[in-house]
């Protein structure tokens, strides 16, 4: 059997002159130490590497999650900050970066498929199959209709201009390239991204 | 940028013109500070307004917006006629001694070969160096040939004075004495300057030819190739970098290959057109590998479709029948009712593009617009109204719009490049919200269903579509890994040597663009990205930070390209006999021991070159050096000149004040309707410019709580004298006006705005930060683009958002 005493009654004990670890062993220990020591709160958090979404500086970050990564158990950002270990940023985030969790948590972030039909003033929810499938008929339809073999001088030209298409310079290379190949060999040529601007 | 981030602490001097990166990019501002504190470094800032930057800098000067080249030019004019040049490097590493073609000319402004009724030079014969029998260009190595490019770059900038820099840049003298004499004593070898830049210098109708006088000096002083040297881009977007690399442009593919235009119907001519050869004996001239990174990328895209018979699918891709389909023509069309559909991926054009209320116009013109983006942009609600910030009848805007949540960079695992050209991976840290959807999925998923539609209906030209090659696990959805892996390349045979041996077997990647070949064994997507996901694994995920030189290169950390280089041109970072300018500047050098070149970086050289045989260090130009003429590579002239903002304060231009056509850059970006649309001074007296906030980026952090906390209103800031002319103290309502629009904001009245003396007169600079809008968690506020001129560089079409003209009043 253990005499209970508080961590503060057992250091005062200690200081007045028997050894603590001899205290122990004679049945007294102190209470879990959780009331006064706060767990690090990122202990059980994922740690996932990243890089800040904003300017070309590429600082690293490190962004904490729950959730264990079972298939029912969604995760969910609730820390970032800047990665000691990277060469230029060495653990620093700026204003801008300082908010990524505000920007990834945003109450701005689109969460389903949406149209908005000629003429009104609302959304209304659409399921990705209806808004997919809208968007690849629109894009047939327009190329079918507009597309350019040959040129007035009879040249080869292979063109649709018709449409176009502003892709974006804060995704990834892989989102970027498979852009540039989907959208190329529709015949695409009005096609830019943020470095025209 | 030439150097990268970590390089900067590396300088003894430091200019920072064009950009403000104490406030915009402060980590990276970071090495700056280090460069001043440890390396003994000197700032130089010279900016319309006094910023965080200049706080902190040793030397700080105003500025007119818009006259960058002129005060550039008149230190090109300083550096030459004081002999403060790096005589070794000028003669050895550039092109000052060619001599140039006797046609070529400059008169009052205007370069030979204009066209003044199309605004254009049509005729650019006479831009290039003079050619020998031989077919290499002739040179004069005294320099004193008055043909040569020395002398003609000599003359050129001789009415560039520094009475005429003052006048034009509203900089006093002993400000620019001071800043000159400075910058003059980093021609010795062994000292350098960097040079940080960002839209500050691209957002002009002059945009590229600032860049350029740029390079110019950097190459007058020694500083290209250098450890602490370089002219650097801060790039804005964390990875507009990889998409400029990719290619997504009207013009370009991948890798910085580019798309025929009508009149090339012939593969082989096409082809020779752009496989440069050298035009001076021995020397490398990369580029004549051309057809080797274009056949890759056909074969990534096309597969077995893509053979020797059909000029590997040349006919497939879209020629361009105008010069140029970039956004400004786009909207133009657009406005004109030409284009019915558009796509905006992770882009927000309404905000984004100047003149707000043509973008307004052509959108409503649309039949149908799609958005792909994380957040609720404006331009996804530009139907929507929104009171006086967004005044619109959705009754009367007929466009159907269609948007897509997609993840954020949180949310996705692939890589994205800095403005250091560094690959850097990342992971996903959780799925994005609600139905979200990565943009690969998205757009992998569009396609499954478009080539659905081609194989049951068929339709109009369907072969780059049925025969697009996509050989993806899940065609639904391609996997980062997948793509990466695809942009990297990979072996299509067994690739030998020439003894027969087998150097890299069949579907395995590739370790780098030199083993890629034109005859249809290889396939890449991006050549320039090939070593980014080898044998070896993702070369991108890369983390060990060690510098075992000391010089702040860190070749283990994620990967750049070309081929890992960290500092492009380094073999100048040698002399002639391939020894280092200086003990503090070893970088790379020659071994004669190991028989190749050596050092801290990937040397961006042919590796067993010795400095004896002369091969010069730009290895990517037809001369082998670094240029100060630029033949026919620009539109708007092979020297750059100053030329007013289309909107600007003063009547004409003080260098060509009896030439109207000289005004403006002769060549710049243009339409009818956006030229009626430029305001008088008489009506809109003040110079204005365009700027972001340290607490900002662009429209995206208006939506983020704790960003839109700390800045959460839109502002303007104004002079005490302007405040005063206009009758309104700190803290006041004003109305900002252009010809084109206007927007209300609270007054700043700051010392940090000084009136600039140009001419006769004194010239107020108004300043106008750009990051408020109608949706978001801040305040709401005016789109800043319902001000700013459709005027676009004449090269890279950027528009000049950083120079124009407004009134400001009482609101």
């Amino acid at each position: 059997m253990t005499v209970n005493v508080t961590r503060r009654q057992f250091f005062k004990l200690g200081a007045a002159g028997v050894a603590s670890s001899s205290m122990a062993m004679m049945g007294f220990a102190p209470e879990s130490a959780e009331a006064s020591v706060r767990q690090f709160k990122l202990t059980h958090a994922k740690e996932t590497r990243n890089n800040c979404t904003y300017c070309s500086v590429g600082c690293g970050v490190l962004i904490y999650s729950h959730g264990d990564g079972s298939k029912n158990a969604r995760q969910e950002v609730f820390h970032i900050e800047g990665d000691p270990d990277h060469p230029v940023s060495r653990g620093s985030l700026c204003p801008k970066g300082s908010g990524l969790l505000d920007f990834v948590r945003s109450e701005g972030r689109l969460e389903y498929p949406q149209v908005r039909a000629p003429g009104s003033s609302e959304w209304k929810r659409v399921s990705w199959d209806e808004a997919l499938n809208k968007i690849a008929r629109y894009i047939k339809d327009d190329r079918d209709a507009n597309f350019v073999e040959r040129d007035e001088k009879g040249g080869t030209v292979n063109h649709w201009t018709t449409t176009g298409f502003l892709a974006a310079s804060g995704s990834s290379n892989e989102a970027g390239y498979i852009t540039h190949k989907v959208v190329r060999n529709l015949g695409m040529v009005a096609f830019d991204n943020q470095a025209r601007v | 940028m030439t150097n990268h981030w970590v390089d900067i602490r590396n300088a003894n001097l430091i200019l920072s013109m064009g950009g403000n990166s104490a406030e915009a990019h402060p980590v990276g501002f970071r090495w700056v500070t280090e460069a001043i504190e440890h390396n003994k470094a000197k700032l130089i800032c010279i900016d319309p307004r006094y910023t965080r930057t200049c706080a902190v800098a040793d030397y700080k000067a105003f500025i007119r917006t818009g006259t960058d080249i002129t005060f550039l030019g008149g230190l090109i004019h300083y550096l030459i006629t004081t002999d403060q040049v790096q005589h070794e490097y000028v003669l050895n590493y550039t092109d000052a001694s060619l001599i140039v073609h006797d046609d070529y000319g400059f008169e009052d402004g205007i370069f030979t070969g204009y066209n003044p009724d199309k605004h254009t030079y049509d005729d650019k014969s006479s831009w290039m160096y003079k050619l020998g029998d031989d077919g290499f260009a002739l040179r004069d190595e005294s320099l004193k040939d008055p043909r040569c490019v020395y002398q003609l770059m000599r003359e050129h900038y001789s009415r560039y004075d520094i009475d005429t820099v003052s006048s034009i840049c509203g900089m006093p003298r002993e400000h620019i004495e001071h800043i000159w004499a400075e910058i003059g004593k980093m021609a010795v070898p062994h000292k350098t300057m960097t040079m940080l830049y960002a839209l500050g210098w691209t957002q002009h109708s002059i945009g590229s030819q600032i860049i350029r006088t740029a390079a110019m000096v950097q190459l007058l002083l020694g500083n290209m190739g250098m450890p602490g040297g370089g002219v650097n881009a801060l790039r804005g977007h964390s990875n507009i970098q990889g998409l400029t690399d990719l290619g997504l442009l009207s013009q370009l593919l991948p890798g910085y290959m580019t798309l025929a235009n009508a009149a090339e119907q012939d593969y082989p001519a096409y082809i020779k057109k752009r496989a440069k050869q050298p035009i001076l004996e021995g020397e490398v001239s990369y580029w004549k590998n051309y057809e080797k990174f274009h056949v890759s990328l056909m074969k990534s895209w096309f597969g077995n479709a893509a053979t020797e018979e059909n000029n590997w699918c040349f006919d497939w891709l879209p020629k361009l029948s105008r010069p140029l389909y970039d956004v400004l023509d786009t909207f133009d069309r657009m406005y004109k009712g030409e284009i019915n559909g558009y796509f905006c991926q992770g882009f927000n054009p309404l905000a984004s593009f100047p003149n707000r209320q043509k973008v307004t116009e052509g959108l409503s013109k649309l039949k149908y617009l799609v958005v792909m983006d994380p957040l609720n942009t404006e331009t996804s609600e530009f139907w929507k109204n929104y009171g006086e910030y967004n005044d619109v009848d959705s009754s009367q805007i007929q466009t159907e719009v269609i948007r897509l949540p997609t993840t954020c960079f949180a949310e996705d695992d692939g890589s994205i490049v800095n403005s250091a050209r560094w690959l850097q991976w990342h992971w996903a840290a959780a799925p994005g919200p609600g139905e979200a959807r990565p943009d690969t999925r998205i757009m992998g998923d569009l396609f499954i269903r478009i080539r659905e539609l081609y194989r049951q209906e068929g339709g109009v030209f369907p072969d780059p579509i049925l025969n697009l090659d996509w050989d993806y696990n899940i065609p639904e959805a391609p996997s980062s890994e997948e793509l990466a892996q695809e942009y990297n390349g990979r072996a299509l045979v067994d690739l030998t040597d020439d003894n027969g041996n087998v150097t890299r077997k069949a579907g395995e990647l590739l370790s780098s663009f030199s083993e890629m070949t034109a005859d249809g064994r290889t396939a890449s997507g991006c050549w320039i990205f090939s070593g980014a996901w080898t044998q070896d694994g993702n070369q991108m995920a890369r983390r060990d930070n060690s510098d075992p030189y000391g010089t702040g290169n860190t070749l283990g950390w994620a990967w750049a390209w070309p081929a890992n280089r960290r500092v492009l041109y380094n073999r100048a970072s040698a002399d002639t006999q391939g020894r280092p300018w200086g003990k503090e500047k070893a970088f790379v050098w020659w071994s004669s021991e190991q028989g190749r070149w050596i050092g801290a970086d990937v040397p961006d050289f042919p590796l067993t070159s010795e400095p004896s045989k002369g091969v010069s260090p730009f290895i990517m130009q037809t001369t082998g050096g670094g240029n100060f003429f630029a033949g026919q590579s620009m539109v708007d002239g092979p020297f750059p000149e100053h030329y007013e903002p289309y909107e600007s304060p003063i009547d004409n231009n003080p260098l060509h004040p009896n030439n109207p056509l000289a005004r403006n850059n002769p060549a710049g970006r243009i339409f009818d309707k956006d030229r009626a649309d430029l305001g008088s001074r008489e009506e809109f007296p003040h110079a204005a410019t365009t700027y972001r906030l340290t607490e900002h980026f662009h429209y995206w952090t208006k939506h983020a709580r704790l960003n839109a906390v700390v800045q959460p209103e839109q502002f303007v800031e104004i002079s005490h004298q302007l405040a005063e002319e206009v009758g309104v103290v700190a803290g006041d309502w004003v109305k900002v006006s252009s010809n084109r629009g206007f927007i209300k904001a609270v007054a700043v009245v700051t010392k940090r705005l000084q009136p600039l003396r140009i001419g006769d007169r004194d010239v107020h600079h108004v300043g106008i930060p750009i990051h408020w809008g109608f949706t978001g968690v801040a305040k709401k506020g005016y789109l800043a683009n319902a001000l700013t001129p459709v005027v676009g560089d004449a090269n890279t079409q950027t528009p000049e958002y950083k120079s124009f003209i407004v009134k400001v009043e009482k609101a």
